[in-house]
């Protein structure tokens, strides 16, 4: 199942969302202020931002008038271009080489981390590429376990310590592990930590050098797993991570709520991280490369 | 882009205070302001437009517009609109007639079920002497009931689970047995976090509900909820009689607007917040501090509240003192280091003084607790007398090389130390004037501060004459 199709689904399950509000703002007739108003306010309902949202309707009410449209729903195609355009090319899919690509995961708590890597691992093991995956959340209870499971469920094997060890150690055991039995790739969990926390950014930091020490180059990918129920807060997470971590994408999570990641457009704009993945259901399949035609698309999937 | 709300405020109080006297256009513009921070904030659009527009009708209908005054007013009618809205008073847990009280804890994926059940268990142990039992009913996410289990270890709970394979209402049910049989007074469910999407999950928390009863139906949102905390509350809200809210990871940097959404939807307070990592990093939410905090009074009141656990109250009150006090040494400040230590991490107590989110900013965000040791080998490595006079260090390059020398550090740090320190002191000498009333020393402050620490100016916002006993 698409993107489009999950987000149409989503959709119909609850009525007052993104998408309908946003038709019945673009079935008037003429263009006018309440047109704006409405347009902006499912635009901020979907997380959108304040700024974003302000600089998105600036670039469609005069490209609007530069066409001389009159009826609303012209305004859709407009709006979905101008978000198309500030998503930028899709840097979707990692680039796997013959050899072995690191990918650490980061996040916030609860993000979604953990089953993130669960579904990556199932994906690349799909794709016929020998997976490995190391435990470094080693502080939050089961933490640990959790990977296991997903892992279990992958067919992949964990390279894990118990919990309290040093992350840096298992995942210099990992790296070891990965070299040794020709692995091609190896996904690094890592605990939940809050970006204003100092001292675990700078942990991060550490993870990092390790790798590089072990693997020149690595990682390849710093992947930051971002909730698409989070506000403006996002903007903070992705900020502080690119600092400590240098993240070279993004994960989009729990898509299959109501809610639409509206700040990923912000994100792009501002700090040039792309989205490359995103998850919209619990099973180990439900994992998609981004798409900005399809994210814009599903987001005025009803008009 | 990140800074907070209180900043956001702050910066349009700032202008309607430059001006003395309002004009119809600074109310707009203070008004544009609001809204935007609110947005910024994530609070819910449809309710910041409510918000705002409940602010302006009152702020025309007490014609500030005259009043000289009016910066403080308008100031007063934001504060008492967000302690509106939150609810003025902090809301308790209640207790069932009939023990067991059973306390069912829900909310989506994530937000932190399983980590505020067990610190609520810790809580409800600690400060009520109850006789908890943790119920693991999550039978979904993978290693959930490991989780809970060892969290209950950790803090000395019972864990009542039964696998994975057991329905989560009979999981419950068996547990309300146990519990009876046991003597446990309260009983904490967790639940599996779920989408309010899905019915089938949702059909299975109403039958959890219909088989223990709860007397309180706490919904665990994360503070950094965006726009769809309202769909979450609402969902929850139409199919369950919710009692609460817990706000999770309220130690972010979130300026966590969300909290104002879901307490507007459900009308339910928030209870509790949780602000850390650990077992003991949950605490009672007070909606009138809140308020002030937003409004960068800063929270005094729970600095002391905290302090009061952690210290005693003589040197509460000492630290009170110091904290308003004109003479200010660097002894003062070695020994307030130290008790500050005790308080929990410095950023988060720093984000609870007046003034000093925007100080912290200034200091490009690195006040982490290593700086505290370092700041503290300086200072250990001073003479007495140096100490008690830091202009002697201030006017001495000698000195300050030889406090480098021997506190391991460069000189600029300790030059760094001095600056902040001279720059406390100023700021605890504003709040000693301000207390008073004096007119010069809240033009000062505001100054000095430009809009730092400038709600500080209105005692009227929440201080010392709401302090609880």
């Amino acid at each position: 199942m698409g993107l489009f199709d999950r987000f149409k689904e989503t959709l119909s399950k609850t009525r007052q969302t993104f998408t309908s509000r946003l038709g019945a703002a673009l079935r008037r007739r003429k263009i006018d202020e309440d047109v704006y108003e409405e347009l902006e306010d499912a635009l901020l309902s979907a997380d959108v931002g304040l700024e974003t949202t302000t600089r998105l309707l600036e670039a469609v009410q005069k490209e609007a008038r530069r066409q001389r449209l009159e009826t609303a729903d012209q305004l859709t195609p407009l709006l979905r271009e101008a978000v198309v355009s500030e998503l930028g090319e899709d840097a979707c899919a990692f680039a796997l080489d013959d050899g072995l690509t690191v990918i650490l995961v980061v996040g916030v708590n609860g993000a979604g981390k953990t089953t993130t890597i669960g579904k990556l691992a199932h994906r690349f093991r799909g794709q016929g590429k020998k997976v490995l995956v190391a435990a470094g959340d080693t502080f939050r209870a089961a933490a640990i376990e959790q990977l296991q499971v997903w892992a279990d469920r992958a067919g992949v094997d964990v390279v894990r310590q118990s919990q309290g060890s040093d992350p840096a150690a298992v995942i210099y055991d990992a790296l070891q592990a990965a070299k040794a039995r020709g692995v091609q790739v190896l996904l690094c969990d890592t605990a939940g930590r809050l970006q204003n926390k100092a001292h675990l950014m700078a942990e991060l930091e550490k993870l990092k050098r390790v790798i590089a020490r072990e693997v020149p180059g690595a990682p390849h990918e710093v992947l930051l797993v971002l909730d698409a129920t989070t506000g403006q807060n996002a903007l903070s997470q992705a900020q502080l991570f690119r600092d400590s971590a240098e993240v070279t994408g993004i994960a989009l999570t729990k898509l299959d709520s109501t809610a639409k990641g509206g700040f990923v457009i912000a994100i792009r704009h501002e700090l040039g991280i792309p989205v490359k993945w995103v998850a919209t259901g619990e099973t180990i399949e439900d994992l998609q490369p981004f798409s900005a035609q399809e994210y814009a698309q599903a987001l005025f999937a009803d008009v | 882009m990140f800074d907070r709300l209180s900043t956001r405020l702050q910066d349009a109080f700032a202008k309607l205070r430059s001006k003395g006297r309002l004009s119809e256009d600074d109310v707009k513009e203070a008004l544009r302001e609001i809204r935007r921070a609110l947005l910024d904030a994530d609070v819910h659009h449809t309710v910041a437009k409510e918000l705002t527009e409940r602010i302006r009708e009152q702020a025309v209908g007490q014609e500030i517009l005259q009043s000289l005054t009016a910066a403080q007013q308008v100031v007063k009618i934001v504060n008492d609109e967000l302690v509106a809205v939150m609810g003025g008073e902090q809301a308790k847990l209640g207790r069932s007639a009939k023990p067991p009280t059973v306390i069912l804890m829900a909310g989506t994926q994530g937000a932190g079920k399983t980590t505020a059940s067990a610190k609520l268990a810790r809580y409800l142990t600690e400060t009520e002497h109850r006789r908890v039992l943790l119920v693991a009913a999550d039978v979904y996410r993978p290693a959930a009931i490991q989780q809970l289990e060892i969290l209950g270890a950790q803090i000395g709970v019972s864990v009542f689970s039964q696998g994975t394979d057991v329905a989560p209402p009979e999981i419950v049910g068996h547990a309300l047995d146990e519990a009876r049989r046991g003597g446990y007074d309260t009983v904490i469910v967790d639940t599996a976090g779920r989408l309010h999407v899905d019915e089938a999950l949702m059909v299975e928390l109403e039958q959890i509900q219909a088989v223990s009863t709860p007397e309180e139906i706490l919904l665990v949102v994360d503070a950094m909820t965006g726009q769809d905390a309202v769909n979450v509350a609402e969902s929850f809200h139409k199919r369950f009689p919710l009692t609460g809210v817990i706000l999770t990871k309220m130690d972010s940097d979130t300026r966590g607007g969300a909290a104002l959404t879901v307490r507007h939807i459900t009308g339910c307070p928030v209870k509790f917040i949780g602000t850390g990592e650990k077992m003991d990093a949950l605490e009672p939410f007070y909606p009138d501090r809140l308020a002030s905090r937003i409004l960068g009074m800063g929270d005094v009141l729970t600095l002391i509240e905290r302090a009061q656990a952690t210290i005693d109250e003589d040197e509460a009150r000492n630290l009170e003192a110091k904290l308003r006090r004109n003479e200010f040494t660097l002894e003062d400040f070695l020994t307030q280091l130290r008790q500050v230590k005790k308080l929990g991490p410095l950023d988060q107590i720093l984000g609870m003084l007046p003034g000093m989110g925007k100080l912290k900013q200034l200091q490009g965000d690195a006040v982490d607790d290593r700086q505290l040791k370092k700041v503290e080998a300086i200072i250990l490595s001073m003479t007495r007398q140096e100490r008690l006079q830091p202009e002697l260090v201030m006017k001495s390059s000698s000195r300050r090389v030889r406090i480098a020398s021997g506190s391991g550090t460069q000189v600029r740090d300790v030059n760094q130390l001095l600056k902040q320190f001279d720059d406390m002191r100023k700021l605890f000498k504003q709040f000693s004037g301000m207390g008073k009333g004096s007119r010069k020393a809240m033009s000062g402050l505001a100054n000095s501060l430009r809009s730092g620490g400038g709600g500080a100016a209105f005692p009227s916002a929440g201080g010392r004459n709401k302090r609880r006993r």
